[in-house]
């Protein structure tokens, strides 16, 4: 661009030009550096993504390749070889699926309450205030209280550092989560349609069940979804319980001890043998698929509930 | 187009001048054909309905519509003789010499003195900065009022108030033309006299584009009016264009054209 | 009522009535217990954290908890100074968030002032993968990709004559790549919330300021960041919080040597190694050092809830409300 200096304009009115002094070349010198600065940042970002994916994959498809069903389908070893994900990828469907059982009809039944049913009051306020500052809560913290109260003091119930116990700890932790997803969705559907509802002599709930849900459900699974792809990976709060880290069996009930992904990885990267690592590498591959596959889920559902809306 | 006759006559000397500007967003016509002269230190009023393209023209003239990243500007504008849109012409300096006013206030979250030294010192302003700020509030008949609280949030003030500020904040700089964009539309009636009133003084010292929608404030602050209108094309766009363009006067009492004669006497628009 | 309405035929419209409305009452009953279950979990954390932290200042003295530099609780002579756990927690986070904020900062201006809607299609959804990447992946590159990358690039260094000497040795095990990768974790948090802040700055502001004869670079530097000024900080202390919980990223990369000082080239041990640390060991329930993880994990939960309730606190008092 080519900068004009102030006699561009032959006439010149103004007594207080003289005081001007624009600089515009150096201007625009600054805001090309400004600009250029900005998009390194974002190149930056998308290149350490990439570099993270390129080196996860480098060290860890050899492993896959070489053997993709035994990495599956052995328990850990002592020899890296010979080492596979068998109990830890049990016991994680084990942990989500109970996770799920108990986090999504509680999630939702909160959030529809505090969407649909709830007075404007100093409770209401009290528990919204509560979910903000619960999301801020380090997950480790979760760890603390499902130690003491699953673990603890409710072991006769759930068997102590079992499933059972993980699952409640990871359910109270992401249940923020769906509770304000679930929301999202319910604010989204058009009030016009539960005010037809209640014309027609329905009760709330039976507006809510049989008019809000159906068009609502998309955009609650895909927050339910993304709160469970974050209970997935999160290793810290299940370390604090007393999920094992070598476990060469299967669970068989909701009591029993178990292992889940990413504490096998975990486990296998803080072991010194490199042998050790290919396998941490070829294990967070496997974990990232499964991620990928639920945030796909969750956006396809998202697109399908946009398009509608 | 042969509506526009009288203008040239009665143009001494022009600061801008618009030559068959056609303003394109995308592939959709806005405003076509527009062409006329803005005399040096004068109140131009441009009126019209709805969507006739008054605003586009205004944002023409500082190059603001180089903002959007799909409009495009056929035509010329010249200023002061020299074509605003030729590739030598800076659109940042252009700005600095052709303020602007919108049409809701739009102060900056800064303290009233920062909102008026912004400008200055972005531009290179060398001057005492405490005199700048004092003389443009002073000339936009805000100094009385706020001078004990300069350093107060600009957001602080009424509406009125804000939208002196932001004329304030457009003198600062030394322009020679203020385009305004209906500048009282979100003002109520006493603080839209005040500006009114500022209007009129501001005259003797700049010269003034005013669009606005209220036609007993095009007769009471413009020398001269233009009056745009608005067809709809076959795919169901509308497309602005000049009708007439006089002194005010004129266009008030004894327009030549039917649809300016319809839409002052209230019967359209 | 319903019943002397004269048009309604009683024998075809026998609309159960009671029936829905206990059914509707025992629903929302159920529901609003499930809405307290977030209450009765913020009042799980805080009462069991007291309770366990009120019995281990039974057994250790809260002045030599706060004052001692060493911390030593699994040794024969134990310390607790929780200072030198504090002190490998704030250097992480702080080197996380100098990597962060430029990082977070400059990707939200870019996203919000300067890529186009296309782009910006594109550039979100890989922040949104950035963030959602569990953690242990980020310690795993932490400790095998970014440290040997940084050792090798420190030894390069060490072969320069004059500064060479100056070139210290990183340790295996170190606070430097742990905070690094916990600001790569956090740049996508800082980042969208910060978008968020910019991105709802009005346009007339930008409009304003491009009117006075600003440049870009100007109108974002000098009108649109301070506008967004609130959101931009309270979105960097979230991130701060978020830092100073994390957990196995430091665990994995920083190591396990609770020591003293502020040297990001050596082995540090973080608040949240510690707890895993005892954590992976066989600690009977009532043991001091079962108590000690509790003590640590109330003085984390303060850290981050007194930072939480800042930010939101800062949003409030200085957000602009524009029309």
């Amino acid at each position: 661009m080519t900068t004009p200096d102030s006699q561009t304009f032959n006439k010149d009115q103004s007594t207080q030009e003289q005081y001007f002094t624009p600089n515009l070349s150096g201007r625009y010198k600054w805001d090309t550096v400004f600009a250029s600065f900005t998009w390194l940042a974002v190149g930056l970002s998308v290149v350490i993504l990439a570099v993270l994916l390129i080196s996860v994959v480098w060290d860890g498809f050899p492993r896959l390749a070489s053997d993709f069903w035994g990495f599956l389908t052995n328990f850990p070893s002592r020899k890296p070889e010979q080492a596979g994900l068998l109990s830890a990828l049990v016991g994680t469907v084990w942990v989500m699926i109970t996770v799920a059982i108990f986090a999504f009809p509680i999630g939702v039944g909160a959030g529809v309450y505090l969407e649909e049913f709830a007075t404007d009051n100093w409770f209401t306020k009290l528990i919204e205030v509560n979910i903000n500052n619960l999301a801020g809560v380090p997950s480790i913290i979760y760890g603390l209280l499902g130690l003491q109260l699953f673990v603890r003091f409710l072991e006769p119930m759930t068997g102590g550092r079992s499933i059972l116990s993980g699952a409640l700890t990871l359910a109270l932790l992401i249940l923020p989560i769906i509770i304000v997803g679930t929301r999202e969705a319910l604010r989204a559907v058009p009030d016009s349609i539960r005010q037809a509802g209640f014309a027609l002599g329905a009760t709330r709930w039976q507006v809510i069940w049989d008019q809000v849900f159906p068009i609502a459900i998309p955009g609650i699974l895909t927050g339910t979804i993304l709160a469970l792809s974050r209970a997935i990976g999160e290793t810290a709060p299940l370390i604090t319980i007393g999920a094992l880290t070598f476990i060469s069996f299967l669970p068989e009930n909701l009591q029993s001890q178990f292992t889940v992904l990413p504490i096998q990885i975990y486990n296998w990267v803080s072991r010194p043998q490199a042998g050790f690592h290919t396998n941490a590498a070829a294990g967070i591959i496997i974990l990232m698929v499964v991620l990928l596959a639920m945030n796909g889920l969750a956006i396809f559902l998202r697109n399908k509930f946009q398009k509608r809306g | 187009m042969t509506q526009v006759s009288s203008s040239t006559e009665l143009v001494t000397e022009a600061v801008l001048r618009a030559q068959g500007v056609k303003v394109y967003y995308g592939t959709n016509l806005a405003v076509r054909d527009v062409t006329l002269d803005i005399p040096f230190n004068k109140v131009v009023a441009f009126i019209g309905p709805s969507g006739c393209g008054k605003s586009t023209i205004l944002r023409c003239f500082n190059r603001m519509n180089d903002l959007v990243a799909s409009a495009r500007v056929e035509g010329k504008i010249t200023f002061h003789g020299r074509d605003l849109y030729a590739s030598n012409i800076d659109p940042v300096e252009t700005r600095r010499r052709i303020g602007m006013v919108f049409q809701k206030p739009n102060p900056f979250p800064k303290s009233i003195f920062e909102n008026i030294a912004f400008g200055a010192r972005i531009n290179g302003y060398k001057g005492d900065m405490n005199e700048l700020v004092e003389d443009s509030l002073r000339r936009a008949a805000l100094w009385d009022e706020v001078k004990d609280q300069l350093q107060e949030s600009g957001l602080a003030l009424s509406g009125g108030q804000q939208q002196r500020l932001c004329i304030a904040r457009a003198i600062a700089i030394a322009p020679e033309v203020i385009l305004m964009d209906e500048p009282c539309s979100a003002l109520d009636p006493i603080s839209t006299l005040k500006v009114e009133e500022l209007i009129q003084e501001l005259k003797q010292q700049y010269t003034i584009v005013i669009v606005t929608h209220n036609m007993q404030q095009a007769s009471r602050v413009s020398d001269l009016t233009a009056f745009y209108n608005a067809e709809a094309t076959e795919g169901g766009n509308k497309v602005g264009y000049l009708v007439e363009y006089d002194r005010t006067e004129v266009i008030f009492q004894n327009p030549t054209q039917q649809a300016t004669q319809e839409y002052v006497s209230g019967r359209f628009g | 009522m319903a019943v002397d309405l004269p048009s309604a035929n009683s024998a075809l419209w026998q609309p159960n009535r009671k029936r829905s409305k206990r059914v509707q009452f025992i629903v929302k009953s159920i529901f609003a217990l499930f809405a307290i279950v977030s209450i009765a979990t913020t009042a799980g954390i805080v009462l069991t954290l007291i309770y366990e932290t009120i019995a281990f200042f039974g057994e250790v003295s809260i002045i030599d908890y706060l004052t001692d530099t060493k911390w030593t609780p699994l040794f024969q002579s134990q310390k607790f100074g929780i200072i030198v756990l504090i002190s490998a927690t704030f250097l992480t986070s702080g080197i996380a968030i100098i990597v962060a904020l430029p990082l977070g900062l400059l990707s939200a201006i870019c996203l919000s002032e300067y890529a186009s809607p296309e782009v910006r299609k594109v550039l979100k959804p890989i922040l949104e993968i950035l963030a959602g990447v569990p953690s242990v992946v980020y310690g795993y590159f932490a400790l095998l990709f970014v440290t040997p990358l940084l050792q090798s690039l420190f030894a390069w260094f060490a072969t320069f004559p004059v500064i060479g000497l100056a070139v210290p040795e990183l340790e295996g095990f170190n606070a430097l790549s742990a905070g690094i990768v916990l600001g790569i974790m956090i740049t996508p948090l800082v980042a969208s919330l910060s978008e968020d802040a910019i991105y709802s700055v009005p346009q007339s502001l930008r409009d304003g300021s491009y009117a006075l004869g600003a440049t870009k670079r100007e109108t974002v530097t000098r009108v649109v960041l301070p506008a967004a000024l609130s959101g931009i900080v309270s979105s960097v202390i979230l991130a701060i919080s978020r830092a100073i919980g994390e957990t196995m990223t430091v665990t994995l990369a920083a190591g396990q040597n609770p020591r003293l000082g502020l040297n990001p080239f050596v082995p540090v041990m973080t608040m949240t190694a510690f707890i895993v640390q005892v954590s992976l060991g066989d600690t009977p329930a009532g043991s001091l050092a079962y108590k000690t993880i509790y003590a640590v994990g109330m003085t984390l939960f303060l850290l981050t809830l007194v930072l939480n309730l800042f930010s939101f606190w800062f949003v409030r008092r200085f957000r602009e409300k524009y029309e």
